[in-house]
């Protein structure tokens, strides 16, 4: 079991107010991670301190056991890759040089001759080979979702975060993209994604992280971390846990809607 | 036509448009020369003695005094705002920035115009080029921490910020009308309007040096400009010093436009119309973007010269005021696209 990056007792305190406080976790090679919780839990927070881009307030964020803000942005760039919530591109390119984009921290090194291959595949498994030739500014929001993923797969790195990947997409590609992250982990990559519907977070990871109140509440298998009592208490509401292939299906208790 | 088509046939257009400017511009006059006689001496001083080379001594003054080292400035300067246009327009993710339109040149004005009035001259024929750069740092610093939030610029944000720099530096150079002496108060009102007229060659040294300077940082910058479009965030993921990128780029406007406004004064939406047609051509890929924006740039310049020395017999128009005539329109047209785009002021 490789640890890519590992976080030890991180807390971030903006404005005086605590929106993290002391999560431990490890984040390993060929595992799908989910990450769920309500709104406002620190879900964004934690990816963007495990990402490098914000620093914690206390504790440490090891990537291959060295502190993350050790590394340079571009040897960081080769190490892990992020997908954003917002993916805006201010002047019109095309998708192809969009994804191209993903290749630039290789540039002058031997895996710019991957470049083609990376890009083709990743274009492939987020489905936008079609869209190529298309300006990304004219593509609608799941279409610029899946190019910005393409982009983020054509970077290969040893770690990929994905923040909401599914949130503009509809339910088919909900499914590819999970199964994607699944292809990718079953390659040796690990996977963070951060997810709001939990029977896909159930379904598709390994390992489910519940962050609730900027803790970590639970962290384990599907089986372990999403059931009733635990889903009930962290975001209020009575739950019912179903079960699919030996994995939950979360469904809300719903009064009996008028006739 | 694929994109590699066109820049194909763009690149041939601007060597052909940047050649039939020079010879143009080097013809006309009061006293007319013949093309041939434009060629015949340039090839002399690539040293190929040819049969076209001018027999008269005047001709050949008039040449290499007058018109040459305009025509270089007109060259170099139109480049620097360009090539300053489009990198401005890279860092604020907005097609809109234009180092005339918010405030840059203005700032950059006010700093040139201060040195004149109170007669700094401590560092020779740079010291004007020093104070102009300070005033258009000044005014880009300004600009961007202003109208920049959570690594966005909104148009209306960053068009308002120009209208109070442009406010400010006016009122300052009203001032220093005012305080100046005759001499340099019709010194600071060639500044206001912009133009070419009285080029030297010391001065074009200067010009050309910074300009060619600033275009090699431009160019190897570019293919992190074009992360940048994919937003702050994303490029630093991409391995982007942002930061650094951002500083490095705000002091490469300032330098490149103040060094045009020191010389030549006010020229403004060079920067705006150039690089925006390259783009629409070519696509938003920087380092095209940047090496055509200089050729336009330069090229188009070089025209406006030759219409403001032409237009009106006997009189040289103030370049800078031609250039906001026609790039005024195109503004209005810009802005009329953006908001017909995106609903509104995003």
């Amino acid at each position: 079991m490789t640890v890519t990056v590992r976080a030890t007792g991180v807390g971030v305190v903006i404005d005086g107010v605590a929106i993290l406080d002391d999560v431990s976790i490890e984040i390993v090679a060929g595992e799908v991670l989910a990450l769920v919780g309500p709104n406002g839990a620190g879900k964004s927070t934690l990816l963007s301190v495990l990402g490098g881009d914000s620093k914690a307030s206390s504790g440490v964020v090891e990537v291959d056991g060295r502190g993350i803000h050790s590394f340079t942005h571009l040897e960081l760039a080769r190490l892990r890759s992020v997908l954003t919530q917002e993916n805006q591109v201010s002047f019109p390119f095309t998708v192809a040089e969009v994804v191209a984009m993903g290749r630039a921290p290789w540039e002058r090194t031997p895996l710019r001759n991957d470049d083609e291959t990376a890009i083709a595949t990743a274009l492939e498994a987020a489905d936008v080979t079609h869209l190529t030739s298309r300006r990304y500014t004219s593509l609608s929001g799941g279409e610029k979702a899946r190019v910005s993923l393409a982009r983020v797969l054509a970077q290969r790195t040893p770690t990929v975060f994905l923040d909401e990947p599914t949130a503009a997409l509809d339910l088919r590609h909900q499914e590819d993209v999970m199964t994607t992250a699944r292809a990718l982990a079953a390659t040796g990559v690990a996977v963070v994604v951060v997810l709001h519907d939990l029977s896909l977070a159930a379904a598709y990871a390994d390992r489910v992280a519940l962050i609730a109140g900027g803790a970590l509440r639970a962290v384990g298998t599907p089986v372990e971390v999403i059931t009733a009592p635990m889903v009930s208490d962290v975001y209020g509401l009575a739950v019912e846990i179903h079960e699919q292939q030996g994995r939950p299906v979360v469904l809300p208790v719903r009064a009996q809607l008028a006739p | 036509m694929s994109r590699t088509l066109r820049g194909l046939a763009l690149s041939t257009g601007l060597a052909v448009a940047l050649v039939v400017a020079v010879v143009a511009s080097s013809m006309v006059g009061q006293l007319p020369i013949a093309p041939t006689e434009v060629v015949g001496t340039l090839l002399r001083a690539l040293g190929i003695s040819n049969g076209w080379q001018p027999t008269d001594d005047l001709v050949e003054a008039t040449l290499w005094v007058v018109r040459f080292p305009r025509v270089v400035m007109a060259l170099a300067v139109g480049a620097a705002l360009a090539v300053a246009g489009a990198v401005m327009q890279a860092i604020f993710g907005n097609p809109l920035a234009e180092p005339g339109v918010v405030g840059v040149s203005s700032g950059a004005a006010l700093g040139a115009s201060a040195a004149i009035v109170f007669g700094v001259t401590a560092l020779g024929s740079w010291s004007i080029a020093l104070f102009a750069f300070a005033g258009g740092l000044l005014a880009t610093l300004l600009v961007y921490f202003v109208s920049r939030a959570n690594g966005r610029t909104e148009v209306v944000t960053l068009l308002l910020t120009g209208i109070a720099i442009n406010a400010f530096a006016g009122a300052g150079l009203a001032f220093l009308l005012f305080v100046g002496d005759t001499a340099s108060r019709e010194q600071v009102v060639f500044w206001q309007l912009g133009s070419l007229n009285g080029s030297l060659w010391n001065e074009v040294l200067i010009v050309a040096v910074i300009t060619v300077a600033g275009l090699v940082a431009a160019f190897l910058l570019a293919p992190r400009y074009d992360l940048l479009a994919l937003g702050e965030r994303n490029a630093r993921h991409l391995g982007v010093n942002v930061e650094a990128l951002r500083v490095g780029s705000i002091v490469l406007v300032a330098l490149l436009t103040g060094v045009a406004v020191a010389f030549c004064g006010i020229i403004a939406f060079v920067g705006l119309v150039v690089p925006h047609l390259i783009r629409m051509i070519i696509g938003p890929g920087h380092r095209y973007l940047i090496v055509a924006s200089a050729v336009g740039g330069g090229a188009l310049l070089t025209f406006a010269d030759l219409l403001a020395r032409t237009l009106v017999g006997g009189a040289d128009l103030p370049i800078g005021m031609l250039t906001s005539l026609i790039g005024g329109p195109f503004f209005f047209y810009l802005l009329y696209r953006q908001r017909k785009r995106s609903g509104g002021w995003a």
